[in-house]
C-alpha cells in the first residue's frame, strides 16, 4: 500500500531529476533572446518556475531555505539594476545610452554581449519576481484584515497612554 | 560636456536606478532611503532645469536611445512644454520627497516605509518619462509605470477603505490606459510609425479615416477618465481622500497634470489643430464639458466637510481650467491653460502638505475641527491662507495669471460666455475657502471648559447643539458586549484586568485607528454603570471625546522639515504670482508651438 511518504519522495525524487534540466532550457531560451523568439523574460519565468516546482514538492520552509526573502528582493532590484548598468556602461563607452556599438569590440559582438548583459537582467529580475509572488500567495496568511481586527480588540493591545 | 549631452535619458535614469537600490537600502538603514530619494530627485530637477534652459535658448533637445535614428527609435525630444511641465514634476517632487520623511513615519507602517520610498520613485520616473519621451509607445509603457506604482501608493494607506480606493483606481486607470493603447495600435495600424513628430508628418492624409476618427475617440475617452474631467471623475476623490497626505499631494499636484500633458500632446501634436477643431468637433464637446467641470467641481467641493474632500472636488474645478484654456485654441487661453500646470501644481502641492501638516501634529481632517488653528499652528495656517487665496485668484498670487490668460483668451477668441463661467467658479471657490479661513482665524481655539476628572472627559455643553450633526462617528459597542456573554470566571479575570487600564471612551475614527481619551484614574463602578449601557450617552460622549481631543491640541508647528517644503510651495504661488514673467515667457512659446 502506497503511503503518504512515498507520494511526497517520488515528487521529490523526480523534481531533484527535473530542476536542473529547467534550469539549463531556462539559459538556452535566454541564450536565444536576442536573434530568435525566447529571451529574458521567458528564460526568468522558466527559471523561476523551476524554484516554484521545488517549493512545492519539498513545501514552503525548505524553499525558504533555498531562496530566504531577502535573497529575492536583492536579486529583483540586482536585474534591473545590471540592465541599466549595461546602458551606463555604453554612455562611458561614450556613446548614446543602450548603444552597444560603441563598446570597443567588434560591431557584431558588442551587440550581441551588449543584448546578453540586457537579457540576463532582465532574466534575474523576472525569475526573483516570480518567485516572490508565488511565495506570497503561498503564504498562509495570519495577518488578514479579521486576525488584525481581533488582535486591536484583545485589550492587552490597547495601551493606556 | 558629453555627460551633460545625456542628461535627457539621465533625469528619468537615477530615480528609476534608485528606485531599485532603495528597497536593498532600506534592509540597513530607513533613513538612509530618504536622502537617497531626495539626492536623486534634487540630481532630477537640477537636469530638468538645465534642460529647460537649454530650450529656451537654443530650441528643441533630442536624444536618440541607443543610437537609433528617430522613426525607427525611440527619442526622447524636450521643447518647450515638456521642458516647463518635466521641471515643475521634478521641482514638485523633489519638494514632496523631503516633506516625506516625518509624513510617511506617522501615515505609513513602518515595515512598509522602504517600499513606499521606491514606488515613490517609480511613480516619478514614469510621470517624467512620459512627459521627456517623444515616442508614442514609450508613452503608454511610462504611463503604465507611473499608474501602478500609483495604484501601490494609494494603497498604502492606513484606512482599509484605501483599498476600496485603489481597487477603483485600478479599474479605471486600466480601462484609461487601454483605450489609450487601443488608441496608438490603431494610429500604429494606418501610419507604421510610433514617433510622435513622424505621427505629426504622415497622419493628414488619413484624416478622414475611420481608423483614425476610432483612434482619436479612444485616445479623448482614456485621456478624460485619466485627467479625471467632470462626468469621468468618480475615482478621484476617493484616491486623493484615503492616500497617505505624501501621496495625496504629489497625485493631485503632478499625476493628473502629466495625464493633461498627454493630452495637450495628442490633441495638437499628433494630431493638428484643425483636425481636433474642424474634423471632429471634440475640441468644442471639451469646452463645455470642461465648463461644466469647473462649476460642478467647486460646487461639489463646497458640500464637503472633510479637508481632503474639498481638495479633491476642487481638483476636479482646476483640471476642467486648464481643458477649457486648451480646447479654446487661442494663444493667450493656452498660454494660460500651460500656466496652470504649473500654478495648480504649486497651489494643490502646498495644500495637500499643509493638510499633512495638519494630520501629523494635530489629527486633523474634518474642516470643523480646524476652529482656531491661526492660533497653534500659525506658519502653517498662513501657508493656508496664501495658498487658499490663490485658489480663489486673487491677484498677485499664481491662480490670478492663469485665470486672467483664459479669460482673456475667451474673449480674443470671442466667446465671451466662458468668462462668467470662471468668475461664479472664482466666486464659488472664495465660499469654500473663506469657509476654512473664517474658521482659522475668528473663532476660539477649542478648550477645556469643564473637566470631570474622575472621568477625566472634557464636557462642553456650550457647544453641544452645534455638534449633533456630527453623529456620523461609531462607538464601538462589540466590546462592551465582549464580557456580556463571558462566562463569570473569565468575566472576573476581565474586570480585574479592565480595572487596571480600563478606556471608557474608545472609539473607531475614519482613520481605522482606535480614539482613546486618556485616562490616569481609575474609573469607579458607579461611571462605569452610568456610561456603559446606554448608546445615546456613548454617542454623546463621542462627541464630548472629540472637544476634549481638540482641546488636547498643543500649540507649535510640524517638525520643519514637514514646514519648510509647505512654505516653499506657498511661497512659490506668491512668487510666480508676481514674478510671472519666466513661466509665462515659457508657456507662451509651448502655446504657439502647440498651435502651429
Amino acid at each position: 500500500m502506497a503511503r503518504k511518504e512515498d507520494h511526497i519522495i517520488s515528487l521529490g525524487v523526480i523534481s531533484k531529476i527535473l530542476i536542473p534540466f529547467i534550469q539549463l532550457y531556462s539559459y538556452y531560451v535566454l541564450a536565444h533572446g536576442d536573434l530568435g523568439p525566447g529571451g529574458g523574460f521567458q528564460g526568468g519565468v522558466i527559471l523561476g518556475s523551476s524554484i516554484i516546482l521545488y517549493v512545492l514538492a519539498f513545501g514552503e520552509e525548505e524553499g525558504r531555505k533555498l531562496v530566504s526573502q531577502k535573497f529575492n528582493d536583492i536579486f529583483s532590484s540586482v536585474g534591473v539594476l545590471v540592465y541599466a548598468g549595461v546602458g551606463i556602461l555604453c554612455l562611458i563607452a561614450g556613446g548614446a545610452y543602450l548603444e552597444y556599438s560603441k563598446f570597443p569590440l567588434d560591431h557584431h559582438l558588442a551587440h550581441h554581449l551588449g543584448m546578453y548583459g540586457v537579457e540576463i537582467g532582465v532574466q534575474i529580475t523576472v525569475s526573483a519576481v516570480m518567485t516572490t509572488l508565488f511565495f506570497e500567495t503561498a503564504r498562509k496568511d495570519d495577518e488578514t484584515f479579521e486576525s488584525k481586527k481581533k488582535k486591536k480588540m484583545e485589550p492587552s493591545n490597547l495601551k493606556s497612554s | 560636456m558629453r555627460f551633460l549631452q545625456h542628461l535627457p535619458v539621465l533625469v528619468i535614469l537615477i530615480p528609476l536606478i534608485s528606485a531599485v537600490v532603495i528597497p536593498v537600502i532600506g534592509r540597513v538603514n530607513r533613513f538612509a532611503c530618504w536622502i537617497v530619494s531626495c539626492v536623486a530627485l534634487f540630481f532630477s530637477l537640477s537636469g530638468s532645469i538645465y534642460l529647460l534652459n537649454k530650450v529656451a535658448n537654443t530650441g528643441k533637445v533630442t536624444y536618440h536611445l541607443g543610437g537609433w535614428k528617430p522613426p525607427w527609435g525611440i527619442e526622447y525630444s524636450i521643447d518647450h512644454l515638456n521642458g516647463f511641465v518635466i521641471t515643475v514634476i521634478a521641482f514638485i517632487a523633489f519638494v514632496v520627497a523631503f516633506y516625506a520623511e516625518k509624513s510617511v513615519e506617522h501615515e505609513i507602517e513602518e515595515r512598509k516605509i522602504p517600499a513606499f520610498y521606491s514606488i515613490y520613485m517609480l511613480l516619478i520616473t514614469g510621470l517624467m518619462g512620459i512627459v521627456i519621451t517623444g515616442d508614442i509607445f514609450n508613452l503608454y509603457v511610462f504611463l503604465e509605470i507611473s499608474s501602478l506604482a500609483g495604484y501601490a501608493l494609494v494603497a498604502l494607506g492606513k484606512h482599509r477603505n484605501a483599498l476600496v480606493a485603489s481597487f477603483n483606481y485600478l479599474i479605471f486607470g486600466t480601462i484609461a490606459g487601454t483605450f489609450i493603447l487601443i488608441g496608438i495600435g490603431y494610429i500604429y495600424m494606418q501610419t507604421g510609425t510610433l514617433n510622435i513628430a513622424d505621427l505629426r508628418e504622415r497622419l493628414p492624409e488619413f484624416y478622414n479615416s475611420t481608423v483614425i476618427l476610432t483612434a482619436f475617440a479612444f485616445f479623448t475617452v482614456g485621456l478624460c477618465l485619466k485627467v479625471a474631467l467632470f462626468p469621468l471623475h468618480f475615482w478621484l476623490p476617493k484616491v486623493y481622500n484615503y492616500s497617505p497626505s505624501v501621496v495625496s499631494s504629489i497625485m493631485a499636484a503632478v499625476g493628473t497634470k502629466v495625464g493633461l500633458y498627454v493630452m495637450l500632446r495628442v490633441m495638437f501634436t499628433v494630431f493638428k489643430v484643425e483636425f481636433s477643431v474642424e474634423n471632429v468637433p471634440i475640441a468644442n464637446i471639451l469646452i463645455i464639458i470642461s465648463s461644466i467641470a469647473i462649476v460642478v467641481g467647486s460646487i461639489l467641493a463646497i458640500a464637503q466637510t472633510k479637508i481632503k474632500l474639498m481638495l479633491a472636488y476642487s481638483s476636479i474645478g482646476q483640471v476642467g481650467y486648464i481643458v477649457l484654456g486648451a480646447t479654446l485654441t487661442n494663444q493667450i487661453a493656452m498660454t494660460g491653460s500651460i500656466i496652470h500646470i504649473l500654478n495648480h501644481a504649486l497651489m494643490k502641492g502646498s495644500l495637500f502638505l499643509i493638510v499633512g501638516c495638519l494630520v501629523y501634529k494635530a489629527g486633523i481632517e474634518r474642516i470643523d475641527d480646524l476652529e482656531g488653528m491661526g492660533k497653534r499652528m500659525p506658519f502653517t495656517m498662513a501657508a493656508f491662507t496664501v495658498s487658499g487665496l490663490s485658489m480663489i485668484g486673487v491677484p498677485l498670487t499664481v491662480g490670478f495669471v492663469s485665470k486672467w490668460h483664459i479669460a482673456i483668451g475667451a474673449l480674443d477668441a470671442g466667446m465671451w460666455y466662458f468668462v462668467p463661467v470662471l468668475i461664479i467658479s472664482s466666486l464659488l471657490t472664495a465660499v469654500y475657502f473663506w469657509r476654512i479661513i473664517e474658521k482659522i482665524y475668528f473663532y476660539e481655539e477649542p478648550a477645556l471648559l469643564h473637566e470631570d476628572r474622575r472621568v477625566n472627559i472634557n464636557i462642553n455643553w456650550d457647544r453641544r447643539e452645534k455638534r449633533e450633526n456630527f453623529g456620523d462617528r461609531r462607538i464601538n459597542l462589540e466590546r462592551r458586549s465582549e464580557f456580556k456573554g463571558t462566562r463569570r470566571k473569565n468575566k472576573e479575570d476581565r474586570r480585574r484586568q479592565l480595572d487596571k487600564q480600563w478606556q471608557p471612551l474608545e472609539q473607531w475614527d475614519e482613520h481605522g485607528r482606535w480614539e482613546v481619551v486618556k485616562n490616569d484614574r481609575r474609573v469607579s463602578e458607579e461611571d462605569r454603570r452610568q456610561f456603559m449601557p446606554d448608546r445615546r450617552s456613548l454617542e454623546g460622549i463621542g462627541r464630548r471625546t472629540r472637544d476634549y481631543n481638540l482641546a488636547l491640541i498643543k500649540r507649535g508647528e510640524a517638525p520643519w522639515t514637514m514646514l519648510a517644503p509647505t512654505l516653499v510651495l506657498s511661497g512659490a504661488c506668491i512668487f510666480f504670482g508676481i514674478a510671472a514673467k519666466i513661466p509665462v515667457a515659457i508657456a507662451e512659446k509651448a502655446a504657439a508651438m502647440l498651435l502651429r
